[in-house]
């Protein structure tokens, strides 16, 4: 039998704010442990929380965004479980009256076109610590605890379970983290955990529309370790299937050294999270004219911004697409094109030289930290347009303007790139013409592909700093053929 | 383990004592899951004289103040030193609450 797999997310994203959702310690990453906290964040009795204003508001944006119907009022309940990242013994978490429901997010498919995916709901909430599980010793019987996480804003946004392909898993996590950057919501950077991915996904019979079991995993620090999850997931679930067993209703956990995903608690011994409005917060009233105004504030988002920019500069479709799928990518080529007005050949570079960095360097390598500098590259591409450097030379001066960031004419002086004057390339194209008579030939006969074959020559003789147009002009001349 | 969202009328069973004990990491005997049965069967009786109060048209209440929308600016304040933090952990270590293993 075939089955397919039926997908949903569950996105957690950490909100780009100062401070923490309920109390004024600093989020930021990466300080010393348990430096970031106080009364209300350590859960200490009698500390109150007072909800963080900007938090709040990033969060209705990104719920309009998302198209979700933001309901006049909204309020926090309480999510009971017990664990030591949690020290008050709750979550403050959003179960009845989530701030948004019932949106969507157009997915891009390349040449499949898009694809709606549905929002279920989003809901603001607050992270838990961190457990530090130290390495090396053998035969440890504790577990540290850093509490500067805990209370970072926490926006939760739930799918439907819409996803049917691994490509739609993809292009969902991207379109998701595209979109959470645009806003600038989120950071958004998976290595630090500030996006994190949870994976529910159950096989059913092709064509069936009633839905299998679902399994949920956790622990999926980079889109492409759900995707190797998924491929797992799917295997194993399909071998289970085909013995005639059942999927069990659990919660896995991701193991990156065996490629595997594992189990971390079953449902039936799940927690009964006793939910209940939380006392020590208000509800938040949203007024009609506070959507309005959120609404027309939303910055350009990513579909938009790739149909200006293929209309307003000229480039494919699909360059546009690579282009604007991430804010900075899309901030550095209207930079770029701002210094030289060539966006085009800003675009075949980005699209070429750049991006096969970035992408060495790893998913959260963004344009913003990139050694070449927009205003780098606009100089470079102007030096090829007004003849200052060849094509060729620019492919040599790209890379070290990587390596040094440095500007190209700096390099090109440094380097003595610089092109050969017209004048001294007439006694090189003259001494290959000498040693290739049977070419000279060949053109004088009309056979004009030979030139091309004199010119690659004359391009070594000067190590590339010939103007490509006057050597053609040369043999031309000097076969007397123009 | 599931249970009915609620006993047969009016009535905390052992069963749910133990669960409920469970969720909230307490450790009972079984003289005392009989004994908070019976007490709680008795504090589930008296709330449930409110049932006899007409409620049509009273909306659902959470919060007794008309109070809404309190935000607090973005704005940091100066967290507590490590020491402070660590000073009510009945263990500490490397700056850290120490915990029993975590698996």
């Amino acid at each position: 039998m075939e089955f397919e797999p039926v997908i949903g997310f569950e996105v957690h994203a950490e909100l780009k704010t100062n401070t923490k959702v309920w109390c004024g310690c600093p989020t930021t990453f990466g300080a010393p442990v348990n430096t970031q906290t106080c009364p209300v964040c350590l859960g200490q009795p009698g500390a109150l929380p007072v909800l963080n204003g900007r938090a709040f508001e990033i969060s209705l944006g990104v719920a309009t965004a998302l198209n979700c119907e933001i309901p006049r009022e909204t309020d926090f309940d309480r999510k009971n479980y017990y664990y030591p990242d949690l020290p008050k013994n709750y979550q403050i978490s959003q179960q009845f009256r989530p701030l948004g429901r019932g949106g969507w997010l157009d997915i891009d498919l390349g040449a499949e076109g898009t694809r709606r995916i549905g929002i279920d709901n989003i809901h603001l909430e607050e992270d838990a610590g961190k457990n530090i599980h130290p390495e090396g010793a053998t035969h440890v019987d504790y577990s540290l605890i850093d509490l500067n996480r805990a209370g970072t804003p926490l926006l939760e946004i739930v799918s439907t379970p819409d996803i049917r392909t691994k490509a739609e898993a993809e292009a969902y996590m991207k379109g998701m983290k595209s979109l959470l950057e645009y806003l600038d919501a989120s950071d958004c950077k998976m290595e630090e955990g500030r996006l994190r991915f949870e994976l529910n996904i159950s096989l059913r019979p092709k064509g069936s529309s009633t839905l299998g079991q679902k399994v949920e995993i956790k622990n999926l620090n980079s889109i492409s370790v759900v995707l190797k999850c998924i491929d797992h997931e799917i295997e194993r679930q399909t071998d289970i299937l085909e013995e005639g067993g059942e999927v069990e209703g659990e919660s896995r956990l991701w193991d990156e050294a065996k490629l595997v995903t594992r189990t971390m608690r079953k449902k039936e011994t799940s927690f009964d999270y006793r939910y209940f409005p939380d006392p020590d917060l208000v509800t938040i009233v949203v007024t009609e004219e506070q959507k309005k105004r959120i609404a027309e504030e939303l910055p350009e988002l990513p579909l938009a911004k790739r149909a200006r920019f293929a209309e307003q500069y000229g480039i494919p479709e699909y360059d546009a697409g690579v282009l604007t799928a991430n804010l900075q990518m899309a901030d550095y080529f209207e930079a770029a094109v701002r210094a030289h007005d060539n966006p085009k050949s800003v675009s075949n570079w980005m699209m070429t030289e750049m991006i096969r960095r970035l992408n060495e360097a790893g998913e959260d390598a963004g344009a913003a930290d990139f050694a070449v500098r927009p205003e780098a590259l606009a100089e470079l591409v102007r030096m090829i347009d007004d003849d200052s450097i060849t094509g060729k030379i620019a492919k040599k001066v790209y890379p070290l303007m990587v390596e040094t960031g440095r500007m190209p004419s700096v390099i090109v002086e440094e380097e003595g790139l610089k092109p050969i004057d017209d004048s001294a390339i007439e006694p090189v194209v003259r001494k290959v013409l000498d040693e290739n008579p049977k070419m000279v030939a060949e053109i004088q006969d009309g056979k004009m592909k030979a030139i091309g074959g004199l010119m690659g020559q004359v391009m070594r003789a000067t190590g590339g700093k010939a103007n490509p147009q006057t050597v053609q002009t040369l043999i031309k001349k000097l076969c007397g053929v123009e | 383990m599931s249970l009915p969202k609620v006993d047969h009328v009016g009535e905390i069973g052992e069963e749910r004592v133990r669960h409920v004990a469970l969720l909230s990491r307490l450790e009972l005997t079984d003289d005392e899951v009989g004994r908070f049965a019976r007490e709680l069967t008795a504090v589930i009786h008296h709330i449930n004289k409110l049932e006899e109060l007409d409620l049509t048209g009273v909306e659902p209440t959470s919060h007794p103040m008309p109070l809404t929308n309190v935000f607090r600016q973005d704005v940091v304040v100066p967290s507590l030193p490590n020491e402070a933090a660590l000073s009510n952990a009945p263990e500490q270590r490397d700056g850290c609450f120490k915990v029993p293993q975590i698996i």
